[in-house]
């Protein structure tokens, strides 16, 4: 048996060729030459100096740290000329440390005629063996991208979204309820959490080994960026830059590869990683800021985002606490100018975001340099008060760096940096104290940054402000305040009285107005419509009250548009359209559309209830999940509108015909939905039916085989009636009759 | 449909059920009673007094001649129902968790506890029906300890000889009785331990609840899942609405955590949903603690639930009930 196979073993042997195998898997046996290294550019000397220049090299070697003795060092000789050939062997004892005398001493210069080029005696073999014909590199065959905005051409029009449960991550499709859809899953498609681009293009998932970046119709995987435990990131506005954080500082293994994408030895310690998305390298790292700060104060939680990007990509940049903003120049990241703004005391800032105006003038061609001037990059800070120097709001052009507006403010707590979104205006929400200190309440500062010269104007409130909220591309804001005792300590069970205040910008008189205050509420979230108009107030993070009120602000607009200049009650097109109640919901956010809302309940905050649901405009549900282990839903952006000024204009002129074909798709559709669920109900009638008669074909013939009749056969019961006959005896009165 | 409260327990319910006619309602608790009620009215008829612990489990014979009870006492017992009269008493070494009758009233079925080192043992008694019933042998007819995850509920088949058991670790298995074996298995029929177990009139399929939130339709022969419906909540308890496609199912908050939620997050309601559709029809709330436990009437003209509350909830269907059909006109077997 044993020969038998040693035979057919050998056969086989002999028909297979191994070489492949062999040269893969061949071991590299240790020749010992690897702790050699070879230095060239060793001064040609004769004999007599030989002592002089080992003792000399050897010195120069040890300094640098790659300690040798001299008779480490073999010197090669041109006998007949007498003299050395110039160059050097150096055994340094094992491979690390000649590795190290390499890296070390390469370009030492050793005199003024001299410098050391130094080899690995390995390498000078491999590199002299290298072949030396040029082969043509195969060209790789075009493989076109797939588009990472087709979404965005779904012939529906729907939106999307993404949830993750559990394990699962989920990529659905929005419409009407016939196309609601998963458009991709995913099991472990991250292990933090998921997140979109600002502008909608890439999904980033989160993984140990750092952020991937998926996007097309496919989801295939796009960029990655390896920040190993990363924890946090942040794309830039315009989508070319990402930046990541991890808690753990960035270590340099040996083994890691290098490249431009991987971070060097210069990053090891740093937690903020910078990357060019498009190419996919890494940019720049940074330490966070308040590991260089000492002052406990500043310690207490890191911001985040940690870099602040100028809404056109163009600069980033970062507040040391106290000392100065930092701003970076894009793609070089270099540091703008070479050098820093030095603010004393600065405590936080914000870029001015760039208006749908502002962007459209940065896409037209130059051609009218002087009349329409460009905006500069705009940036706001605050610093706090110090000695005798009050508290100050800066308003600063960047790159020019001059001051445009500055403001001083007394008995300042705390300031909160809010611009509007088209970069129209800026609120400084400050917190002031009284002189005792034992009070605060609230001072709203707004810079009208269109205007000239950038008037402020000062809205004083009696209460604390919890919440701001400008709505987006309008003259309008609302903010939450409240007196309640009990708020900044909260517990269990506890739901702080708030108020909500609309304000709004008079044209006439040119300042900011009360609109119309709701009291005792206990909301504290204001969630704006992407498109303005129409807002929600949700009670977040309450374990008793989770109210969801849908409003409308303009919501005599029909009128006005026809009436004209008709004019109306200041605040009376403010009305309530509907509300709603989703039990512990932590999360509100819009559709980008403006159209729906998506509430839910994350597992991240309690285990009660997870799951999500989706609003209309007025607080009608639509859906509403709940599922265990629910954790996240994001609505996926869009990005800015292609349509010109003139064209949006154009289908609002003729709505009304667009809507005519949708109501009847609308009605075509309903009727497909209820035709479609009868059909899905009838099948699963037929099956049950199938399977019952099946079963009792089944009970029937093993009752027969056992001999037993068949009971429950019609033995239909026949009912029992019982009639019950109560007599009740009320009186009895026994009467003589006496005659 | 005003349901009649059924005030006659100190302590949280273990198991309600009807008798085959329905016309009697039999209820244990925690507070070592077991009662029996006239389901029409809700009046007590009669205690059966004698356990010394919780009373975990009840059933009835088919003619409502005989009640076994298991009881944390560590003792099966063997009543007369018509005069309360305890005729046989079995000990074991741990409490009983469930009892069962099968199909012809021949033999009882038994689980007791995993516990201080004893194993989950299911053990079948054949009964003696002759004479007045208390002439039984001590001895089981057979008896095995199910490997692997401990018993939690279990039920005869319309097979002699073979139970379906549910399991802690959510395992739905058929058993042969005879020679112990486990003849079939669904490992993942639930995600969490089976709390109950009721089986449709002909035995043919079952409905099972889990504390994993799901309350699942199984076919008997071949254990496959038919069904699920999924709630919110951790089950206690489900049951088959004879001649309405209806299960009746109810859970609520875990009894430990309902102190610090409140009604509205317990859900404490009993939810009816369509069998086949696997769609919720409606929800009838009253309890104000989980529900333990939900009996049907053999009949279907009402039903009844046992709450942590103590209370018994017992609800005679209104005639709309029967009048509606929120699915039109379906011809569906029962």
């Amino acid at each position: 048996m044993a020969s038998l196979n040693g035979t057919s073993h050998n056969s086989i042997d002999d028909e297979l060729d191994f070489s492949d195998i062999e040269a893969k898997y061949r071991v590299d046996f240790d020749d010992g030459f690897d702790s050699i290294i070879v230095v060239d550019g060793v001064p040609v000397i004769d004999r007599s100096k030989l002592d002089k220049l080992l003792a000399k090299i050897s010195k120069e070697f040890s300094r640098k740290g790659a300690v040798i003795k001299q008779d480490d060092i073999f010197v090669p000789w041109d006998d007949k000329a007498g003299k050395s050939k110039g160059f050097i062997f150096v055994d340094l004892g094992n491979p690390d440390a000649a590795a190290f005398a390499a890296g070390a001493m390469n370009g030492h210069p050793f005199d003024a005629k001299h410098t050391f080029r130094i080899n690995r005696f390995t390498d000078v073999e491999r590199y002299a063996s290298i072949d030396e014909t040029y082969v043509e590199p195969a060209v790789e065959e075009y493989r076109p991208k797939e588009h990472l905005r087709a979404w965005l051409a779904d012939s529906q029009g729907r939106d999307q979204y993404v949830t993750y449960r559990g394990d699962d991550v989920e990529i659905h499709w929005h419409g009407k309820p016939s196309q609601c859809e998963i458009a991709y899953a995913k099991k472990n498609w991250t292990e933090l959490y998921a997140s979109w681009s600002p502008l909608g293009t890439y999904f980033a998932t989160l993984f140990r080994q750092g952020v991937r970046l998926w996007g097309g119709p496919s989801w295939e995987p796009q960029h990655r960026f390896a920040h190993p435990l990363v924890k946090l990131i942040d794309f830039s506005p315009c989508e070319n830059y990402i930046v990541t954080w991890s808690h753990d500082p960035i270590s340099v293994p040996a083994n890691l590869p290098q490249g431009p994408e991987f971070f060097s030895p210069e990053d090891e310690g740093n937690n903020i990683a910078v990357w060019e998305i498009k190419s996919g390298h890494l940019l720049r790292t940074f330490p966070t800021t308040a590991y260089e700060n000492e002052d406990p104060a500043m310690k207490k939680q890191m911001q985040w985002p940690a870099l602040k990007w100028s809404s056109d990509d163009k600069f980033v940049a970062r507040v040391t606490p106290g000392q100065h903003i930092s701003v970076y120049e894009l793609p070089t990241m270099g540091l703008h100018d070479k050098k820093s703004l030095k603010i004393e005391g600065v405590v936080d800032f914000e870029w001015c975001p760039h208006g749908e105006k502002d962007k459209e003038d940065a896409e037209k061609p130059v051609k009218a340099e002087k009349g329409a001037k460009k905006r500069e990059n705009m940036l706001a800070y605050w610093t706090p008060e110090v000695a005798n120097q009050p508290a100050r709001v800066t308003l600063i052009n960047f790159p020019s760096r001059t001051v445009l507006r500055q403001k001083n403010l007394f008995n300042v707590t705390e300031c909160k940096l809010h611009w509007q979104n088209q970069g129209d205006f800026l609120c400084v929400k400050v917190d002031r104290h009284t002189k005792t200190k034992k009070s605060i309440f609230c001072n709203l500062e707004i810079f009208r940054v269109r205007e000239k010269d950038y008037p402020v104007e000062v809205v004083e409130l009696k209460d604390t402000v919890t919440d701001f909220s400008w709505e987006p591309k309008g003259e309008r804001f609302a903010i939450v305040s409240s007196n309640d005792p009990n708020l900044g300590n909260p517990g269990p069970g506890i739901t702080i009285k708030t108020d909500i205040s609309f304000y709004q910008l008079d044209r006439t008189k040119n300042d900011f107005k009360l609109l119309r205050t709701l009291t005792s509420r206990t909301s504290n979230t204001i969630r704006w419509s992407p498109r303005g108009r129409h807002v929600v107030l949700a009670t977040v993070g309450s374990s008793t009250k989770s109210e969801l009120e849908f409003w409308d602000l303009d919501f005599n607009t029909e009128e006005r548009r026809e009436g004209q200049n008709v004019k109306e009650e200041w605040g009376s097109g403010i009305q309530q359209l509907g509300s709603a109640d989703h039990y512990g919901v932590t999360d509100v956010e819009w559709d980008p559309s403006g159209r729906y809302l998506a509430t839910s309940a994350s597992a991240w905050r309690h285990t009660l209830e997870n799951g999500y649901a989706i609003w209309d405009f007025r607080g009608q549900e639509l859906e509403k999940l709940i599922l265990d282990r629910f954790k996240q839903f994001i609505w996926r952006p869009r990005p800015r509108s292609l349509l010109t000024k003139e064209q949006q204009r154009q289908i609002r002129k003729n709505l009304r015909e667009y809507s005519r074909a949708f109501d009847e798709e609308d009605a075509a559709e309903e009727s497909n939905v209820s035709a479609e669920l009868i059909a899905h109900r009838k099948r699963l009638l037929d099956e049950w039916n199938a399977w019952r008669a099946r079963c009792k074909r089944d009970i029937a013939e093993e009752k027969r085989s056992r001999g037993q009749k068949l009971n429950g056969e019609h033995h239909e019961e026949e009912k029992e009636e019982i009639e019950e006959w109560i007599d009740e005896v009320i009186e009895q009165i026994e009467e003589e009759v006496v005659e | 449909m005003r349901p009649i409260l059924l005030q006659g327990h100190e302590r949280s319910l273990t198991q309600i059920k009807f008798n085959s006619e329905g016309d009697l309602l039999f209820s244990c608790s925690k507070d070592h009673i077991i009662n029996v009620w006239f389901s029409h009215n809700g009046e007590r008829l009669g205690t059966y007094d004698g356990h010394n612990g919780t009373v975990w489990t009840i059933d009835a014979d088919s003619q409502s001649r005989f009640l076994v009870s298991g009881s944390a006492d560590n003792e099966l017992r063997l009543w007369n129902v018509s005069d309360g009269k305890c005729l046989y008493v079995w000990e074991f070494p741990t409490a009983v968790k469930r009892v069962a009758f099968s199909d012809d009233d021949e033999r009882v079925v038994c689980i007791t506890e995993q516990r201080m080192g004893h194993q989950c043992v299911i053990r079948v008694f054949k009964l003696n029906r002759d004479g007045d019933g208390t002439t039984q042998s001590l001895e089981p007819e057979h008896m095995f300890s199910p490997i692997g995850s401990k018993a939690t509920v279990c039920a005869f088949t319309y097979t002699p000889n073979l139970i379906i058991t549910g399991h802690e670790s959510g395992k739905i298995a058929l058993f042969d009785v005879v020679t112990g074996t486990e003849v079939l298995n669904n490992e993942r029929a639930h995600m969490d331990v089976v709390t109950d177990l009721q089986l449709s009139a002909d035995r043919s399929y079952f409905v099972t609840s889990s504390k994993d939130k799901t309350a699942r339709i199984h076919d008997t022969k071949t254990l496959r899942v038919l069904k699920t419906f999924a709630t919110e909540t951790p089950l206690n308890s489900a049951a088959l609405a004879p001649n309405k496609p209806y299960v009746l199912v109810g859970g609520g908050q875990e009894a430990m955590q309902v102190t610090t939620t409140s009604l509205r997050q317990g859900k404490f309601e009993t939810r009816f949903w369509h069998k086949v559709f696997e769609e919720e029809v409606g929800r009838v709330k009253g309890h104000f603690g989980p529900i333990n436990t939900i009996a049907v009437h053999p009949a279907g003209t009402s039903y009844a639930s046992g709450g942590e509350d103590g209370f018994i909830r017992v609800h005679h269907f209104d005639e709309s009930y029967f009048r509606v059909k929120p699915y039109g006109d379906l011809q569906l077997e029962d």
